[in-house]
């Protein structure tokens, strides 16, 4: 338990550091919702219809981008070698990895959603439907993507194959994110129904993420 | 015969020498049947003789999720036993696949012509199959971005067991995506229950593309066995080379 601590401890430390890059997700963030007006138009009453999915579809784009740096740098000093070797599961270390991947990463994100949804002309209610969304879908944007992360470092690897492979297994997360959103905000559907499969979701990538990301790290670090 | 006895690759090449004409052949004929039944068959009192489409597109449909079921057998033997052909039929399964799965999505663009009027519709079936497309392209860049065939197996096999395991979960959500956004036009093929003069052609089709897969498959991972052979050699070549 204190090692995954420890390790928790360290991840978050590094990642807010200089060079840590953590924070850089939330400028990408800000920068992706800011150029949708650009593209779309300033109508702020499509706008305020499209927020929800343009504040998800960001969300998922910057939890990308910065899924890159979840394995690299540990396997570029050597450490990740002392961590498979180590006497801690692999699997529980990738969770604990995963978990301050995302406090690091993704809380920003959603702490940064309510300063969006201004932009975006959304009201409180809805901001806070979508804050509430990302809250509890971004844990599983990083636990699938963590898979795909831990193939591209087995690989060496990174960038666009990991894009490639990890959107496809993120567009449940992204419908029933959006759609609960959505679903708060106007209806039709009550806002348990996709928020319950939402959280179904994110714990089923609970599982299935650390198995993965251990299996294709232990295969690929030999 | 065992799979162990079939690890050895030569024994491999020998069997599959001997059945893969018979294959072939029996694949041809099933083919000239099913598509002299598809061609004769009435026209739908709706649909006209485009129904005659559902008898190459529903094969292609069936074996793009047959293929990847495959994948996942492989995938296990990759993993779990090291079988040497494992990674051999995992790799050459999945361009095979991504094949059946465009032509599914071209014939169906095809048929969403004359019946919906138009040729592309988010309908939730076209959907899940365009999504089963993209992962099997991701799955064969991943195959293409490293050259060490072994590494790039094992890291495929975690991929491809994780796609087995989510491919339900996204066929889910995109239906009830697909619920929610109710389209424009709703499609129904002939009503609830199939016709015979409709379904035995079907099943003869389903069968012969069954048996083409199998016989493409076995083809191309003797091909496979051959490239990584002469490979072989040509490294080898080429260190002796440098040694003299």
């Amino acid at each position: 338990m204190t090692a995954l601590a420890a390790i928790i401890r360290r991840d978050i430390r590094i990642a807010l550091r200089v060079g840590g890059g953590a924070l850089i997700g939330v400028l990408f963030f800000l920068t992706v919702v800011v150029l949708m007006p650009f593209a779309i138009g300033p109508d702020l009453a499509l706008l305020t219809r499209l927020g929800p999915a343009i504040l998800w579809l960001g969300a998922l784009l910057a939890s990308l981008l910065t899924l890159d740096r979840l394995f690299t740098a540990d396997h570029e000093d050597g450490s990740l070698d002392l961590i498979v070797m180590g006497r801690t599961p692999l699997e529980l270390t990738c969770a604990a990895k995963a978990l301050a991947h995302w406090l690091a990463a993704g809380v920003p994100l959603i702490v940064a959603t309510p300063v969006l949804g201004l932009l975006l002309n959304l009201d409180l209610g809805a901001t806070l439907a979508v804050a509430l969304t990302l809250l509890v879908g971004t844990p599983a944007l990083t636990f699938t993507g963590m898979i795909g992360a831990a193939l591209a470092v087995a690989l060496h690897r990174g960038g666009l194959l990991l894009a490639v492979l990890v959107l496809p297994l993120s567009i449940p997360i992204l419908i029933f994110g959006v759609a609960a959103s959505e679903a708060a905000i106007s209806g039709p559907v009550s806002f348990g129904t996709p928020f319950s499969i939402l959280c179904a979701l994110t714990l089923v990538s609970f599982v299935i993420g650390p198995f993965a990301a251990a299996a294709s790290l232990r295969q690929g670090l030999d | 015969m065992t799979l162990t006895e079939l690890a050895n690759p030569t024994r491999f090449l020998a069997l599959t020498a001997r059945i893969l004409p018979w294959l072939a052949g029996a694949t041809a004929i099933l083919l000239l049947i099913g598509l002299y039944q598809s061609v004769t068959a009435p026209d739908d009192y709706q649909q006209g003789a485009t129904v005659e489409i559902m008898f190459i597109h529903v094969p292609n449909a069936w074996l793009s999720m047959f293929v990847w079921a495959v994948m996942s057998v492989a995938a296990l033997g990759t993993l779990v036993w090291r079988h040497p052909l494992a990674d051999v039929a995992a790799k050459t399964a999945a361009p095979i696949g991504a094949s059946f799965t465009f032509l599914a999505l071209v014939t169906g663009s095809l048929w969403g012509r004359p019946m919906w009027g138009t040729y592309w519709e988010w309908d939730a079936r076209l959907t899940s199959v365009l999504i089963l497309f993209l992962m099997y392209l991701g799955l064969i860049a991943l195959w293409r971005a490293v050259e060490d065939p072994s590494r790039a197996a094992r890291a495929a096999a975690v991929l491809t067991l994780v796609g087995a395991i989510n491919l339900p979960i996204i066929k889910f959500s995109v239906d009830w995506w697909n619920t929610l956004h109710q389209p424009a036009s709703v499609f129904r093929m002939g009503g609830p229950t199939l016709d015979r003069a409709y379904l035995i052609p079907l099943m003869v089709m389903a069968l012969a593309f069954s048996l083409l897969f199998i016989t493409l498959h076995l083809a191309a991972m003797r091909n496979e066995i051959l490239r990584r052979r002469v490979r072989a050699l040509q490294m080898m070549q080429a260190s002796q080379r440098r040694a003299a």
